[in-house]
């Protein structure tokens, strides 16, 4: 498979320290923290990485397709990006997010930052997760026994990404 | 022209992914395009666009609320709340 295939567009290159990506092959996550880990500078004392997976709820869902709008996605999620390397100090930050047919285990996403410390590691990777569930224009179809339909928005997540926002600029570290 | 986008949910159910309007004075905003789709009446469109549904938009792939302006050119898009992640 070739580089084109695997990635839908805009790349911005594992050279700087921002990477997204929108892509229909599967995510190797090992590869996301190598290259978190691997800053240059050595001035990283903590790394986080979360990866979101497709769950089966008593064996309902069988599979999951995402259909995502090209070339807005890819923006928004670069956008994040910067906005929280600009809120907490990181070294590296990461955003991979898969589109097309998965299966039950599979990684949607893997989001992760590099940092001096944890708690802006671990506060940092938070909001991006939170903010690309709310806000890249990506959708779920989930397929089970009885047929398929799109997932529903959930009021606990756009609740989870207003927080970063009430906590506004008191938070900044 | 304005080129106007469906994704997800929306696009299955108009059973289009993309339509195109011709500029008029009458669409000057996000508002006024929703609402001139909303007035087909062929199909499921009023029904699928009309105001009582939760639906996000974008002028050339940014968000959009109802009162963005609109010009011949751009790319409007319509969608679903979003589920990623």
């Amino acid at each position: 498979m070739t580089m084109a295939d695997t990635i839908s567009s805009d790349l911005n290159s594992p050279d700087g320290p921002f990477w997204h990506r929108i892509q229909t092959a599967p995510i190797d996550c090992g590869a996301a923290q190598q290259w978190l880990s691997a800053d240059i500078v050595g001035a990283a004392g903590a790394t986080v990485l979360f990866t979101g997976q497709v769950r089966s709820e008593q064996g309902q869902v069988s599979a999951l397709s995402l259909e995502h709008y090209p070339g807005m996605s890819e923006k928004v999620l670069a956008g994040l990006i910067r906005e929280v390397a600009q809120r907490w100090p990181l070294l590296r930050a990461l955003a991979w997010h898969r589109v097309g047919d998965m299966g039950a285990g599979d990684a949607i996403v893997v989001v992760g930052v590099a940092a001096a410390h944890r708690q802006a590691a671990f506060e940092a990777c938070s909001c991006l997760m939170d903010r690309v569930k709310t806000e890249v224009p990506l959708w779920k179809k989930v397929s089970g026994p009885d047929g398929s339909d799109w997932v529903d928005a959930r009021d606990a997540d756009l609740a989870a990404a207003r927080r970063w926002h009430d906590s506004g600029e008191a938070d900044e570290r | 022209m304005i080129r106007i986008l469906f994704f997800a949910s929306l696009r299955e159910r108009l059973g289009e992914a993309e339509v195109t309007l011709a500029p008029a004075p009458e669409l000057k905003t996000v508002a006024d395009v929703r609402a001139a789709l909303a007035a087909r009446t062929d199909g499921r469109w009023a029904e699928l666009l009309s105001v009582e549904q939760l639906l996000l938009a974008a002028v050339n792939e940014t968000m959009a609320p109802p009162e963005t302006a609109v010009q011949d050119g751009d790319v409007v898009a319509f969608f679903p709340p979003v589920t990623g992640g």
